[in-house]
C-alpha cells in the first residue's frame, strides 16, 4: 500500500522532469534533466519489483544506468564543439 | 524486520527523490540545477537500491542490487562532471547574482 504510493510519488517527479525537458531554456538544461530522469527510472524499476514480483527488472535498471551514461556524455561532448571520435 | 527497515529505505528515498526534483524546478541556472538534481537524486536511488537489498538478503536479485549501487554512483557523477564542462565552453551564461567565478580564471 505505501509501496504503491511511493511508486506514485515518482512517477510525478518523473512529470517535473518532463516540465524541465519542455520548457527548459537552454539545451543544458534539458539535457540534466533527461539524465535526472535516466536516474529516476532506475528507483522506479526498484519499487516496482516490489508490486509486480517480476525480477527481470533490476537487469533493466543495471542496463537503463549505463544507456543514460553513454547518452549523456555524448551530448556532453556535443556542448564542447568536438566531433565525437576525438 | 527487514521489511520495515527496507521500507524506511524506501521513504528515505523517495524523500530524497523529490528534493532533488523540486530543486530541478526551481532552481535559476543550470548549473545550481544539476547541483542540485544530480546529487540528491542518486543518493535517493542508491537508497532504494540498498533498501531492495535488505528485502532480498543474498540472492541473485539482492546482489544485483548491490552491484548497481556503485555503478550508480560512477555513472551518474561523471556524467554530471562532463556536463558542466560542456555546458561551459558551450557558452551558457551563469545567473546573475553569481558571485564568484573561479573555472574562468583556470582556464587562462
Amino acid at each position: 500500500m505505501i509501496i504503491n504510493l511511493l511508486l506514485y510519488i515518482l512517477i510525478g517527479l518523473s512529470f517535473f522532469c518532463f516540465f524541465r525537458v519542455v520548457f527548459g531554456p537552454s539545451i543544458a538544461d534539458r539535457m540534466v534533466a533527461i539524465d535526472i530522469f535516466g536516474i529516476l527510472v532506475v528507483g522506479i524499476c526498484g519499487l516496482l519489483i516490489l508490486i509486480t514480483g517480476r525480477l527481470f527488472l533490476i537487469d533493466i535498471a543495471i542496463a537503463w544506468i549505463l544507456v543514460s551514461f553513454i547518452g549523456t556524455l555524448t551530448l556532453a561532448k556535443y556542448l564542447t564543439g568536438k566531433k565525437l571520435d576525438e | 524486520m527487514s521489511n520495515t527497515i527496507s521500507l524506511i529505505f524506501f521513504i528515505i528515498g523517495v524523500v530524497f527523490d523529490l528534493f532533488g526534483c523540486i530543486g530541478l524546478i526551481r532552481l535559476p541556472d543550470v548549473y545550481n540545477r544539476l547541483q542540485s538534481a544530480t546529487k540528491s537524486v542518486t543518493l535517493g536511488t542508491c537508497s532504494i537500491l540498498f533498501g531492495l537489498f535488505i528485502k532480498f538478503g543474498f540472492s541473485a536479485i539482492g546482489i544485483k542490487a548491490l552491484v548497481a549501487i556503485p555503478l550508480l554512483f560512477l555513472a551518474s557523477t561523471v556524467a554530471a562532471h562532463a556536463l558542466v564542462r560542456g555546458s561551459y565552453k558551450y557558452g551558457i551564461k551563469l545567473w546573475d547574482k553569481t558571485v564568484i567565478d573561479d573555472y574562468k580564471d583556470v582556464q587562462k
